[in-house]
């Protein structure tokens, strides 16, 4: 928490986020970040295998392979969500499940089932990026600010 | 089979900074993928990320980072040709097959299955 949002605590209010800190079980950061390290590397082992598999079999380049290499494994992820399988290998993995594109899927997939019973318009399709949302977001503007910047830089430098 | 393992330990070290953020900088998950995606944007306006991609494969296109990555590349292509308005319309030109397929499976998934758990 910053500085300037405890200054508006009062003592007591203060003093109790000191000791919920104390109290609160230390987190395994080790051995979580094994576990990521673990999972993420398997599914990105996976992912080259199905680009590989895309390259060999057909008319695919090095680029255009990309493509259908994440729409397989977004199908992937969505299967295992469906199944409720996504959720238990999160558990396990942490990171190593949410840093993928898999995890962008699920996120999105995981939202829409859940929401399913307040209707489709406003359910599914209001709640669908309520997570994947912020990262497409924050996403575009970053990519928009740094393109932005080279393109006016490149016109600057006259080339 | 060299292409593997760097796909394999790229993409593990890529969760495992994720991961850090979440547990040592106690960060939410979506600060998490928010940050990742940012650093790959302008990573990629740096051209840094292109070389990361021909080293590791998938180890670098799988992870939330290839996003940023593909958002700023596709606007910058398009700049290239278009200039300015290239920008805008080149920012999806590359994840729309990630952003589609998310949300088309994802629909179907919601039209078709109900909740586990």
């Amino acid at each position: 928490m910053s500085d300037q949002k405890k200054k508006k605590l009062t003592p007591v209010q203060q003093e109790y986020q000191a000791f919920a800190r104390r109290s609160e079980p230390g987190r395994p950061v080790l051995l979580n970040s094994v576990r990521a390290f673990l999972a993420g590397g398997v599914i990105c082992l996976l992912g080259q295998f199905v680009q590989d598999f895309f390259l060999w079999n057909f008319d695919f380049t090095e680029k255009t392979a990309g493509n259908p290499t994440v729409a397989v494994m977004i199908l992937l992820s969505v299967i295992l969500t469906v199944s409720g399988v996504y959720d238990h290998i999160a558990q396990w993995a942490g990171a190593g499940t949410a840093v993928p594109v898999t995890g962008f899927a699920n996120s999105i997939a995981s939202a829409a089932l859940e929401h399913r019973t307040e209707g489709f318009v406003l359910g599914v399709g209001g709640n669908m990026f309520k997570l994947a949302g912020s990262v497409i977001a924050f996403g575009v503007f970053a990519a928009f600010a740094v393109a932005l910047a080279r393109t006016l830089l490149a016109r600057l430098g006259g080339s | 089979m060299e292409t593997y393992f760097w796909a394999f330990v790229v993409g593990g070290l890529i969760c495992v900074a994720g991961q850090l953020m979440i547990d040592v900088a106690r960060l939410t998950p979506a600060h998490t993928m928010t940050i990742l995606v940012v650093a790959g944007a302008v990573l990629a306006g740096l051209d840094l990320y292109q070389p990361l991609v021909d080293f590791a494969g998938a180890g670098a296109t799988v992870p939330i980072t290839s996003f940023g990555n593909a958002l700023t590349q596709g606007a910058l292509s398009e700049a290239r040709h278009f200039g300015l308005t290239g920008i805008l319309t080149g920012i999806f030109e590359v994840t729309s097959a990630g952003i589609s397929a998310a949300i088309i499976f994802g629909f179907l998934a919601a039209l078709f299955f109900k909740p586990k758990g």
